[in-house]
């Protein structure tokens, strides 16, 4: 029967309401809309779910629990090998994973399994128990860096595992780009901070303010009787499209426009005193995930006129199907096939035009997207106020220049074993965006789990070695 | 949370303080800063370090109130603390034995210029300061400076009363000959020693600081044009070569916010927000 039913929609704010305010878009399941999508499920033998998810969640068992109303349980289901599932939940590109599996998928639409687990994870934090600490005798002392998704998954295991484990924070809050990139209305903070509270429940020793290869070297944190160390420190530096006129005022790297936004709030400013300045018309170029966060906000900030100007079309843009709809459903507005060559100035060296090249598609390149082709004497001229640059981000290299023997890749990635992800060094592990480049929250989750059971394998090795 | 240990009103809109930070402390050097937040709604502040008591585990900053997120800071006193203190961030100048050096100092930079010179001094350079003031009574810091440098020279705004800067560079060029020269202070100040020394041919190392908000390399706000290259003042610098340095453009950038700020202090000083 479960053939024919659609999915049971996620109410939404309208369109017209959210483009006023930060609050989240998506509202989350009821029980009884929880119950009815769970009831979907076909519970299948051989679950192909499990195989798309980076992190192994035992789906069909916890949609089971949530179809026999048991939501805490459920949500300790889901923990058991995800500690950010209210995140994840939100977050995740289930329409690439776990959803793309589902077998109902074939005839008729997937389990929406990340709505399941968003209700799932938020229920439990409204009436579940706190969690404690993991006792029993220490195996180690493990430091982790960055207390983004990867690191923060990494601590969660090991202290799962029975590990000591202390994370080295740079910024003033924890979470990364959980915190400072992705938008409140897409993510609220207080669901981060409750994730990672849930972490420090755990038994997690969380230091901020703490930038490890200004603050501490690698090395240092061995000699401070660290065992091992997990470098989770994301995708640092942003890139610039390297043109004419780009460091006029109100140029904005997308992460420069995010951090503001997000982590330094600067849409309360100046209640909050970190300001930021968007004009009528503001032009975000690049058509990722982060893109459409930069527009979805700039819009939330005033601009009457937000432009994704992308240099391939509509097909090939890299961001979540659901986050382009979301951003046209807020009138956002989608100049393709375009890319910036110039940007002008006023006198007093403010950005005020954009001139842009028109752009089609040729053969397909290394990435297999069709490669784009500036159209000749296609130039034209955009009134721009503000402009993000949202094209994607290097890795920091602090680390990377201060770690001898450390391998990295010429794009200054570090370079590690696709399942233990082990560096070069022994007892060094690193996963996320600074292994891979800039990829999904859930990817990074998955190499902390890999990295934690690698760690695991190794402290454990070494332990009955001596 | 990160406790002030020592407080000193310098001048009316300066002030010093010592941080309880033992684990900067111990890794600070010249021409590295740290980012200050004083409270949950406040501002990512860079500040030059000015100086480091790893015994007493405290770093040494000296700040002017210029806006509202200094002017919340400076009105903290001893035994109240900064919710944020991170650091060392930046690289740090190389302390090596360059022979005769010139320290250009000015404003509120004095306290990171003394820190620079001592560790000069104490790796064997002859050091000369330059200290530039808009009068005599913004001096500060002048014996501990005098005690690390072979000769002190002040220049005012307040040319009824003493020598302007250009006249003294030109009088302290013509005199001595240095193997390098060295700027904290005022943007426009430094591009004006990065001109001086530029035909003289001396090389000329100057300590930027943009508008940054991370200060780890992330958000790109502290771009600068050296030698026709974007580089970020945090991670690449604060230090680089005056002669390379786009200084129009740093300028301009450097007054991105000026109505956001005007607009925040006025708000600020009616206690509105």
């Amino acid at each position: 029967m479960a053939f024919d039913v659609p999915q049971v929609e996620m109410p939404k704010q309208t369109p017209e309401e959210r483009v006023n305010n930060f609050d989240e878009v998506a509202l989350g399941y009821t029980e009884e809309q929880a119950v009815q999508e769970a009831s979907r499920c076909l519970g299948c033998k051989n679950p192909q779910c499990i195989k798309g998810c980076p992190v192994d969640v035992d789906i069909p068992s916890f949609i089971e629990l949530i179809k026999t109303e048991k939501y805490v349980e459920a949500a300790a289901k889901i923990k058991e090998t995800n500690a950010l599932p209210a995140i994840c939940g939100r977050v995740c590109p289930q329409e690439n994973q776990c959803q793309k599996r589902c077998v109902l998928g074939v005839r008729s639409e997937p389990v929406a399994i990340g709505r399941l687990e968003r209700f799932a994870a938020d229920y439990e934090r409204k009436h579940g128990e706190p969690s404690k600490p993991v006792k029993g005798e220490r195996l180690g002392r493990v430091a982790v860096v960055g207390a983004g998704p990867a690191g923060l998954t990494v601590t969660a295991d090991l202290l799962m595992r029975g590990y000591d484990v202390e994370v080295f924070e740079s910024l003033h809050e924890a979470g990364g780009v959980l915190m400072y990139g992705i938008p409140e209305f897409r993510l609220p903070k207080a669901i981060v901070q409750a994730e990672v509270d849930y972490v420090k429940s755990l038994g997690a020793k969380i230091h901020l303010d703490a930038t490890i290869g200004r603050l501490h070297t690698i090395s240092e944190l061995f000699e401070s009787g660290f065992q091992a160390v997990f470098i989770g420190s994301g995708a640092g530096l942003p890139r610039f499209l390297n043109v004419p006129g780009e460091n006029l005022k109100g140029i904005y790297s997308a992460n420069e426009f995010l951090i503001r936004t997000n982590l330094m709030k600067a849409y309360r400013f100046p209640e909050y005193r970190t300001p930021i300045t968007v004009g009528r018309n503001v032009a975000v170029i690049g058509g990722g995930n982060v893109a459409m966060d930069s527009a979805r906000c700039a819009k939330r900030l005033g601009a009457e006129n937000v432009y994704i100007v992308y240099r391939r079309g509509r097909e090939e843009l890299p961001a979540r199907e659901e986050e382009v709809e979301n951003a046209e459903d807020e009138d956002v507005i989608f100049r393709l096939l375009n890319n910036p060559v110039r940007f002008i100035g006023d006198d007093r060296g403010y950005v005020t035009e954009m001139e842009c090249i028109g752009m089609k598609l040729g053969e397909p390149d290394d990435s297999g997207r069709r490669r784009p082709i500036e159209v000749e004497g296609s130039e034209f001229l955009m009134e721009v106020d503000n402009v993000v640059v949202a094209i994607g981000q290097t890795p920091n290299p602090l680390i990377q220049q201060t770690t001898e023997g450390l391998e990295v890749t010429r794009w200054g990635t570090i370079v590690t074993d696709e399942e233990t992800m082990k560096t070069s060094i022994d007892a060094v592990y690193a996963g996320g965006d600074v292994v891979s480049g800039a990829a999904t929250v859930i990817s990074a989750m998955g190499a902390g789990r890999r990295a934690a059971r690698a760690i695991h394998e190794y402290l454990t090795q070494s332990h009955s070695a001596t | 949370m990160y406790r002030i240990t020592e407080k000193q009103e310098i001048q009316p809109n300066i002030n010093m303080f010592k941080v309880y930070a033992p684990a900067v402390s111990k890794k600070a050097e010249p021409g590295q800063f740290v980012i200050i937040r004083s409270n949950e709604r406040g501002e990512r502040m860079p500040m030059t370090i000015a100086g480091t008591e790893p015994d007493e585990g405290t770093v040494t900053i000296y700040f002017a109130e210029v806006g509202a997120s200094s002017k919340e800071l400076g009105a903290l006193g001893e035994g109240d603390d900064i919710l944020n203190f991170s650091g060392p961030l930046g690289n740090a100048i190389p302390i090596e034995e360059y022979g005769n050096v010139l320290c250009i100092a000015g404003g509120v930079f004095q306290g990171a210029n003394y820190y620079l010179s001592k560790r000069l001094h104490e790796a064997d350079n002859e050091v000369t300061n330059v200290i530039c003031v808009p009068s005599e009574d913004h001096l500060f810091l002048l014996d501990e400076v005098e005690s690390v440098s072979k000769n002190v020279l002040v220049a005012t705004d307040d040319a009824a009363n003493g020598v302007n800067l250009p006249e003294l560079l030109e009088k302290v060029f013509k005199e001595t000959s240095f193997d390098r020269v060295f700027t904290f202070g005022p943007t426009s100040m430094q591009r004006l020693v990065a001109e001086t020394t530029r035909p003289l041919g001396i090389p000329t190392r100057v300590a930027l600081f943009p508008i940054m908000v991370d200060g780890t390399g992330m958000c790109g706000a502290c771009r600068v044009t050296v030698g026709g290259a974007t580089r970020f003042a945090c991670i690449d610098g604060p230090e680089f070569d005056g002669h390379l340095v786009d200084f129009d453009e740093l300028i301009s950038r450097m007054r991105y916010y000026t109505a956001q700020e005007k607009i925040a202090m006025v708000l600020h000083e009616r206690r509105i927000v």
